[in-house]
């Protein structure tokens, strides 16, 4: 068991950063989520820390020990991949026990382990298929046994869930968050799905561009985000943002002195549907999302701005109607318009 | 006549048109084999015989005046070996351009064909000069070498494109899994490559079969392969057509046979990339 220390890593492919002066600091035991639109660097910083890809500058340490120029294999971590990475020509037990075989595991242990992490994984009846006869699910849980088995002190999963089905995706998920549960082992995991992020992490590092733009649990980021970004990215719905002149003169009173270096956020779970007398945002009915136990009601303020509003039975009004909403003042985050950073 | 009549007739056109162009291109192999079964005569005669009394004197000649399972243990020994060779230097060099490529690995490989571009003649003199000086004229070792070197550039840039088909990160996972770089290629790399592996091994194979130049010019008695056995029956001799058929035949025919028994393979081979 360890945690993973990483100081000032900055990452450059030739004459092009892609990763700037990261700091982190995961605990021991700790289910970390790596977070961020394609592109952020989410998946390089898990590579790096995997040792496939190498460190321009900084350190990475997995427990006490620097890493930097340890070899994969050496550095106590396994990797679950995107693709699942399954060597096709060997049956699923191979499959599981190459990496014990590498390193000349006595027979029986490998034996024992790999029976070991089947029974976990409900993957027993399949030991002696090869990858092309399992459906991908199973392929996925095959992926996860091959780095149990190994018995890391830290779990790497690149993605794991991004090419199964809805269903899938769901219960393989909860799998995950059992077996952290179990093994009570570092998990890091990268996603773009926030709703992973949310559902598994202890923590959740957002990034943007190869920077750290907010480190927190996931309700830290959905109360308090660091900025637009960060307030975007995490719920779904994304937040709403307003400028002043989006605002009622009611809801100018009660916010405080919104100008044009301020816009506001409001998640669109918290407005509400108001009397016209206590509208904070005014906005013309554009098309509504009917999901059943919520409808998502599309609006366009006076502005021109759009926004979304959560609610739990669909307005009946028609489209083009003005529909009046106000929230509550703790539920309103503030945001410096140039930066995007959060203003109190 | 309907739509789908038409496009029968079409397929069948294009069926029989298949058989003529196979059949003009096999006549010459046919004309060989019935050719060696005459008699001297028979084989010049105005116009050629296409019935006759089959007789297998040429035959019985040749074994009679040379040693032919010499020259094809000959053939067989520089063929195989050859390819051999260069797989075990191809292997690790495909390995390391295809998972490893820096910014001239393109470049390299560019250079590497175009070595193929060179005539043979042109480096004549000096291979030969070099394999005298060593004592390796009229040896097996010295077509081995040559011909796992001249073969070299064409395996490798097969061997590269197979290579690339394999996923990155199955060799990542197997480096996660702790599997050293020769681990990963004979545990990973060789089982996935393996159906492109043979069929380029059998592509060569066949090619250093019918290989003239060197084979010619390096060889005489010791170390001659089948090639150069027909050679000698062309050249000194006069045209003795019966002959030369049979002795055309019996050079061919191992490696017909050999290539009729691997065509699934082989087809691959000489089509690789092509659909995918």
């Amino acid at each position: 068991m360890a945690g993973v220390t990483i100081t000032n890593v900055s990452k450059s492919y030739g004459d092009i950063q892609v990763m700037y002066d990261i700091n982190l600091e995961i605990s021991d035991g700790e289910f970390v989520v790596f977070v961020g639109p394609s592109g952020c660097g989410k998946s390089t910083l898990l590579r790096m820390i995997a040792g496939l890809e190498e460190i321009t500058s900084g350190d990475i340490s997995i427990g006490d020990r620097v890493v930097n120029e340890v070899a994969p294999s050496k550095r106590g971590v396994a990797m679950v991949f995107q693709t699942y990475a399954l060597y096709p020509h060997m049956s699923v037990f191979n499959n599981m026990a190459f990496g014990l075989k590498q390193a000349k595991t006595p027979k029986q242990e490998i034996d024992k382990r790999v029976r070991a992490a089947a029974e976990v994984l409900h993957i027993s009846e399949y030991l002696d298929r090869t990858p092309r006869a399992l459906s991908g699910g199973q392929r996925q849980r095959v992926a996860i046994g091959r780095a149990i088995v190994r018995e890391p002190d830290v779990f790497l999963f690149d993605e794991p869930l991004s090419n199964l089905d809805a269903a899938l995706r769901v219960q393989t998920r909860l799998e995950i968050a059992r077996l952290h549960n179990r093994l009570g082992s570092t998990m890091i995991y990268v996603t773009h799905d926030q709703v992973e992020a949310m559902t598994l992490a202890d923590k959740i590092v957002v990034l943007r561009d190869g920077r750290i733009e907010q480190v927190g649990t996931p309700i830290e980021l959905y109360e308090n985000p660091a900025n637009t970004f960060v307030a975007q990215f995490i719920g779904s719905p994304k937040m709403n943002f307003f400028g002043s002149d989006d605002l009622t003169d009611t809801s100018q009173e009660s916010f405080k002195n919104i100008d044009g270096e301020k816009i506001i956020g409001i998640r669109p779970e918290h407005l509400q549907a108001c009397e016209d007398d206590k509208s904070m945002i005014k906005g013309k009915l554009e098309l509504i999302e009917q999901l059943g136990e919520y409808a998502l009601v599309h609006l366009i303020a006076e502005s021109g701005n759009e926004f979304i509003v959560k609610m739990p039975q669909p307005p009946k009004a028609a489209k083009g109607e003005t529909l009046n909403f106000s929230t509550q003042d703790n539920l309103v985050h503030y945001f410096d318009h140039g930066s995007g950073a959060r203003s109190v | 006549m309907t739509d789908r009549d038409k496009q029968k007739l079409k397929n069948q056109v294009a069926i029989i048109g298949a058989w003529i162009v196979a059949g003009l291109f096999f006549f010459p192999i046919f004309w060989l084999f019935l050719t060696s079964f005459k008699t001297e005569l028979q084989a010049i005669s105005d116009p050629p015989k296409l019935f006759f009394v089959p007789t297998l004197e040429n035959y019985a000649l040749i074994e009679e005046r040379t040693d032919y399972f010499r020259f094809a243990w000959s053939s067989i020994v520089t063929s195989f070996g050859g390819t051999a060779l260069a797989m075990f230097i191809a292997i690790p060099a495909a390995y390391a351009m295809a998972f490893n490529p820096t910014r001239w690995t393109k470049d390299i490989l560019l250079w590497m064909l175009s070595t193929k571009m060179l005539p043979a003649v042109g480096v004549l003199m000096p291979i030969y000069l070099i394999c005298q000086k060593f004592g390796l004229l009229d040896t097996k070792l010295a077509l081995v070498i040559i011909f796992a070197l001249i073969n070299l550039p064409i395996i490798i840039i097969i061997l590269f494109n197979y290579f690339r088909e394999i996923p990155v990160e199955i060799l990542e996972a197997s480096r996660m899994d702790g599997a050293s770089t020769f681990n990963e290629i004979t545990q990973v790399v060789l089982p996935l490559a393996w159906g492109g592996i043979a069929s380029t091994a059998l592509l060569s194979i066949v090619l250093l079969w019918n290989e003239a130049f060197w084979s010619i010019n390096l060889t005489s008695s010791d170390a001659g392969t089948l090639v150069s056995l027909v050679a000698s029956f062309s050249s000194p001799e006069g045209l003795f057509w019966a002959k030369l058929s049979a002795v055309s035949t019996l050079a061919c025919a191992p490696i017909m046979v050999f290539g009729w028994l691997t065509q699934k393979q082989l087809v691959r081979g000489l089509t690789f990339g092509a659909v995918k």
